[in-house]
C-alpha cells in the first residue's frame, strides 16, 4: 500500500516536471505552425533580404531585416551602457568593497532589475528623451538610443550581479598568491581574477543580450513603430518585439497573414535568444566542472 | 636563562640575550611587543622576537595560536582581514612595515610568500614564474626569460618542465605545483621567504624535496615557516618558536628546544601530549 | 620604483571608478523614483484607486486595472505554485542523474531566458484559441503561470538543496519514506527559501506587460472582473495605454499609477528578502 502511495506521489511530482518539456514543445509548435503558413505565402527569401516591413500598409513588404536592426540598434546600445558599468560594478564589488557595503549594494542594484519595464519605458520617454534633447535638438520623440541607454541600465544587474558572483569564486588563495607577489588589486583583478572567472563573466553577458533582445515595453513605448532598416540612433525604430506588441493591441483577424506576421517574428525572436541562452547554458556547465 | 611571557619588560631582556648569544649580523625581522586583533578577538598578545638573515626559523604551535597570523604580518598580508588592528612595531631590513607611507606592493616583492596549498594561477607554467615580473612593468624579454629559467632550475623544476613551459600549471602534480610557486616566488628576487605550511598538502616524497629545497635556499634568503609537522621543524630549521593562545611561548634553537625545553607547555607540545 | 607608482595610482583611480559606477547606478534609481513621485504623488488619493477608467484624465482611476492584477496574481499563484514547487521537489529528489534529469534541467535553463513576449504568443494560441478561453483572466494567468514557472523551480531547488543531508539520514534511519521524508522533513526546512522564490516570481508576474497585450488583455476594461473567464486590465497596461496617450494628465495618471505599481513590486521583494534572511539564519 505504502509502495503504491510513494510510486503515485512520484508520478505526479514527475508530470510536474514534464509541463516544462511540453512548455517548450508548445512554444516551438506554436511557433513553426504559424510561420510555416507564413512562408507558405511569403517566400523565405524575401523575408529574410527585402529591406522593407509594412505588413499592415496596403503594399506589402515582408522583410524582416529593418526590425532586426531594430532590435540589434537599441540592444547594441543598451550593452555598450551595461557592459563597462556592470563590469567594473562586479569588480569594485568583489575586489575592493568592504564586505558591508557589498551586502548592502548587491540587493540594492537587483531592485533595477525587479522595476516592470513598463516603468523604464516611461522613464525612457518622459525624462531621458527630453534630457537628451537638450544636448541633440535633432533627436526624435521616439528613438533608439533613449530606448537603448534606458535598457542598459535595466541590464546592468544581470552582468554585475552575475559577473560577481563568478569573480568571488574564483578561489581566495589565487588572489593571496597575487598580492603576496606585490601586485596591486588592479593587477590581480585584471591579470588573474577576471580571466579565472572569465567563462562566468561571458555568461552573464550573453544573458544580458538576450534579455536586452527580447525586452519589449521599453522599446515598444520609447523607440516607436517605424520599422526602417538604419543604424541612426536619433530616430524612431521599430523592434520585433516592439512589432508583435503593436499588431497585438490592434485589431488583426486571426488567422490572416498580419496575424501569422507575429509568429514568423516571433520565431525569429526566439531562435536568437534560444542560440544564446543554449550557449550560456554550454559554458557555465562547462565553468561549474572547474571549480568543483 | 629564564623566560616569563607574563611580563614584557622581562622578555625583552630574554630575548636580546639570544640576539646576543645568536644573532651576529643585524636582524632581518625584528617585531616589538606585537598584538593583533580581529575585531574583539585578541588573536596575538604582545610578541617579541628576532630573526636573523640566512636562516630557517619554524613557527609551531597548535591550530588557533596564532602562528599564521604572526607570520602574515612580515608581508602584511592581514591588511585584507575584515577587522584587523595591530599595536606594536616590525621593522623588516630595519624598517618599520607598518608605517604610513610604506608601499605595500614594494614590501611583497622583498618578503615573498609561499601558501599552504598550491596555488599556481590559471596560466601557463611560464607565465605563472614571469607574473611578479610582469605586474613590475618589466618588459625586456631576454631579463624575464633568463629569470624564468633560473627560478626553475633553483626549485630542481627545470629538468621536469622545460619542454613544457605553454602548459597550465595547474597539470602539474601537487608537488610540482608547490615548486612552481616557490619558483614564482624566487623570481621576484625577495631576500625573505614566508612559508604557511607548505607542504601539509603534499605527499612525503613531495615533501622531503621541499624540505630540501628550503635547506638550499637558505644560503640566499631568509626563511620563515609556518608547521604542524614537528619532525619538519626539526629536521629544516635553524631555530623554532612555539606560540600558543597569541602568546610566544618560547624561542630558541631548535636543538635547544627540541631537546632541552626550557618550558612545560613546549615540553607537552612537542612530545605530543596536547596539540 | 617608478612603476609601483603608477601602479598604484591606476590602483587607485580604479577604486574610484568603481565607486562612481556603483553609485551611478544607485543614484539612477533614486532619480528614477523621485522623478515619479514628483509627477505622480499629488495624483494619488482615494478616488484614485476607486474610480473607472475614463475618456477624462482627471476623472480616471485605476480600479479596474488593479482589481485586474489582483485577480491575475491569485490565480498565477494558484497554478504556478503546486506545479513550479512538485516539479522543482521532483528534480531535486527523485530524477538525480538521469537522462531525463538532464533533459529538464537544459529545457528550464532554457525557458527561463524565453522572452516573456514569447509565452504571450503562445498564450494566445493555446489558451485563447485552441482552449477557446479567450482574452479572459484565467488565460492571462495560465500564460503568466508558464511564464514564472522556470523561476518556482529553480528556487525550490536551491531551497531544498541547502537542507543538509543529515536530516534526510535522521529521517530515514527512523524509517521514514521518501515522500514522508521530503513531507516532514524537507518541505517545513526550505519552506522559507520556497517562499522566497515563489514571492520574486509573482513580482515579477505582477509588473509582465507584453504577455498580457498579446493574449489580448484590453486596455480599457470597464468592470472589475467577476470570474476567471472575465476580460480584464491589469496596471502596467493601463500605465502603458496612459502613457501612449498626448495629453499631460494622462502622463500624471501614468506616474500615479507608476508609484501604486512600485510600491506593490516594492513591498513584495521586501517580503521575499525578509524570508530569506529569516531562512538563511536558520542554517547558520
Amino acid at each position: 500500500m505504502r509502495k503504491i502511495k510513494e510510486l503515485i506521489i512520484e508520478k505526479t511530482l514527475m508530470t510536474s516536471a514534464l509541463i516544462t518539456i511540453a512548455v517548450t514543445l508548445g512554444i516551438i509548435l506554436v511557433l513553426s505552425i504559424e510561420a510555416i503558413q507564413f512562408f507558405s505565402e511569403v517566400s523565405i527569401f524575401d523575408f529574410l533580404t527585402d529591406t522593407q516591413w509594412t505588413p499592415l500598409f496596403t503594399e506589402k513588404h515582408f522583410g524582416i531585416l529593418p526590425l532586426l536592426s531594430g532590435t540589434l540598434l537599441t540592444s547594441f546600445i543598451a550593452i555598450s551602457v551595461a557592459l563597462p558599468i556592470g563590469l567594473t560594478i562586479s569588480i569594485y564589488l568583489s575586489e575592493y568593497a568592504p564586505k558591508a557595503f557589498r551586502k548592502a549594494v548587491k540587493p540594492l542594484l537587483e531592485l533595477l532589475a525587479s522595476i516592470p519595464t513598463v516603468v523604464y519605458g516611461f522613464f525612457a520617454l518622459v525624462v531621458v528623451t527630453p534630457f537628451l534633447q537638450g544636448f541633440f535638438p535633432d533627436l526624435a520623440g521616439f528613438n533608439s538610443l533613449s530606448a537603448g541607454i534606458v535598457m542598459g541600465i535595466m541590464i546592468i544587474p544581470y552582468i554585475s550581479s552575475i559577473s560577481e558572483d563568478a569573480l568571488h569564486a574564483v578561489p581566495a588563495s589565487l588572489r593571496e598568491a597575487s598580492y603576496g607577489m606585490g601586485a596591486t588589486k588592479l593587477q590581480t583583478a585584471f591579470k588573474v581574477i577576471v580571466p579565472a572567472a572569465s567563462s562566468g563573466i561571458i555568461v552573464s553577458i550573453i544573458l544580458a543580450i538576450s534579455r536586452a533582445i527580447g525586452e519589449t515595453m521599453i522599446v515598444a513605448i520609447a523607440a516607436g513603430q517605424q520599422p526602417r532598416l538604419t543604424l541612426d540612433p536619433t530616430v524612431p525604430v521599430e523592434t520585433i518585439t516592439a512589432y508583435i506588441v503593436q499588431v497585438s493591441l490592434g485589431d488583426v483577424q486571426h488567422g490572416s497573414l498580419e496575424y501569422r506576421t507575429i509568429f514568423a517574428a516571433g520565431i525569429t525572436l526566439f531562435t536568437f535568444t534560444f542560440l544564446l541562452n543554449t550557449l550560456s547554458y554550454r559554458i557555465r556547465k562547462k565553468y561549474q566542472e572547474k571549480y568543483e | 636563562m629564564e623566560i616569563t611571557m607574563e611580563n614584557p619588560k622581562k622578555k625583552d631582556v630574554v630575548l636580546d640575550s639570544i640576539v646576543d648569544t645568536s644573532l651576529k649580523k643585524t636582524p632581518k625581522i625584528e617585531t616589538k611587543n606585537i598584538k593583533v586583533w580581529y575585531e574583539e578577538f585578541n588573536a596575538i598578545k604582545g610578541i617579541s622576537m628576532s630573526i636573523k638573515p640566512n636562516t630557517v626559523t619554524a613557527f609551531i604551535g597548535p591550530s588557533g595560536c596564532g602562528k599564521s597570523t604572526f607570520l602574515r604580518l612580515f608581508n602584511r598580508m592581514n591588511d585584507y582581514v575584515d577587522g584587523f588592528s595591530l599595536e606594536g612595531k616590525i621593522k623588516i631590513n630595519g624598517q618599520n612595515i607598518y608605517k604610513k607611507n610604506v608601499n605595500v606592493e614594494e614590501l611583497r616583492k622583498e618578503v615573498g610568500m609561499v601558501f599552504q596549498k598550491p596555488n599556481p594561477f590559471p596560466k601557463s607554467i611560464f607565465d605563472n614564474v614571469a607574473y611578479g615580473l610582469k605586474i613590475q612593468g618589466i618588459k625586456d624579454k631576454q631579463l624575464i626569460n633568463d629569470r624564468v629559467i633560473s627560478s626553475l632550475k633553483q626549485v630542481g623544476l627545470w629538468e621536469e618542465v622545460k619542454d613544457d613551459l605553454k602548459k597550465s600549471g595547474l597539470a602539474l602534480s601537487g608537488g610540482q605545483q608547490q615548486r612552481l610557486c616557490i619558483a614564482r616566488t624566487l623570481a621576484v628576487e625577495p631576500s625573505i621567504i614566508l612559508m604557511d605550511e607548505p607542504t601539509s598538502a603534499l605527499d612525503p616524497i613531495s615533501t622531503a624535496k621541499i624540505e630540501e629545497l628550503i635547506f638550499q635556499l637558505k644560503q640566499k634568503y631568509t626563511i620563515v615557516i609556518v608547521t604542524h609537522n614537528m619532525q619538519q621543524a626539526s629536521r629544516i630549521s635553524d631555530y623554532t618558536a612555539f606560540f600558543y593562545l597569541g602568546e610566544l611561548i618560547e624561542f630558541n634553537k631548535t636543538k635547544n628546544i627540541f631537546t632541552n625545553p626550557e618550558k612545560k607547555q613546549t615540553e607537552n607540545y612537542i612530545t605530543g601530549r596536547f596539540g | 620604483m617608478n612603476n609601483i607608482q603608477k601602479n598604484r595610482w591606476k590602483d587607485q583611480a580604479f577604486k574610484f571608478w568603481g565607486i562612481f559606477c556603483t553609485m551611478i547606478g544607485l543614484v539612477l534609481l533614486t532619480i528614477f523614483i523621485g522623478d515619479i513621485l514628483i509627477d505622480g504623488i499629488r495624483r494619488i488619493d482615494w478616488d484614485f484607486i476607486t474610480d473607472l477608467p475614463s475618456r477624462k484624465a482627471e476623472n480616471s482611476g485605476i480600479y479596474t486595472a488593479l482589481m485586474g492584477s489582483i485577480w491575475i496574481l491569485a490565480l498565477t499563484t494558484i497554478i504556478a505554485f503546486p506545479v513550479g514547487v512538485a516539479a522543482g521537489i521532483y528534480l531535486e529528489e527523485y530524477a538525480k542523474n538521469n537522462k531525463l534529469a538532464g533533459l529538464l534541467e537544459i529545457n528550464i535553463s532554457n525557458l527561463a531566458g524565453v522572452p516573456s513576449i514569447i509565452y504571450g504568443l503562445l498564450g494566445l494560441e493555446v489558451f485563447v484559441r485552441i482552449m477557446n478561453l479567450g482574452a479572459s483572466v484565467l488565460a492571462g494567468s495560465l500564460t503568466l503561470s508558464l511564464l514564472i514557472l522556470p523561476i518556482v523551480i529553480v528556487s525550490t531547488r536551491e531551497a531544498i538543496k541547502a537542507v543538509p543531508q543529515s536530516i534526510k539520514d535522521a529521517s530515514f534511519a527512523l524509517g521514514a519514506s521518501k515522500w514522508q521524508t521530503i513531507w516532514h522533513q524537507i518541505l517545513p526546512a526550505s519552506g522559507g527559501g520556497i517562499l522566497t522564490g515563489v514571492i520574486l516570481a509573482l513580482s515579477r508576474a505582477v509588473g509582465e506587460t507584453a504577455p498580457l497585450i498579446v493574449v489580448g488583455a484590453l486596455a480599457y476594461v470597464p468592470f472589475a472582473p467577476q470570474s476567471p473567464m472575465d476580460e480584464f486590465s491589469v496596471m502596467p497596461i493601463q500605465i502603458f495605454n496612459w502613457i501612449s496617450r498626448p495629453q499631460a494628465g494622462f502622463i500624471e495618471n501614468a506616474a500615479a499609477a507608476i508609484i501604486i505599481l512600485l510600491g506593490i513590486t516594492f513591498i513584495m521583494n521586501g517580503i521575499a528578502v525578509y524570508f530569506r534572511n529569516k531562512w538563511q539564519k536558520k542554517w547558520k
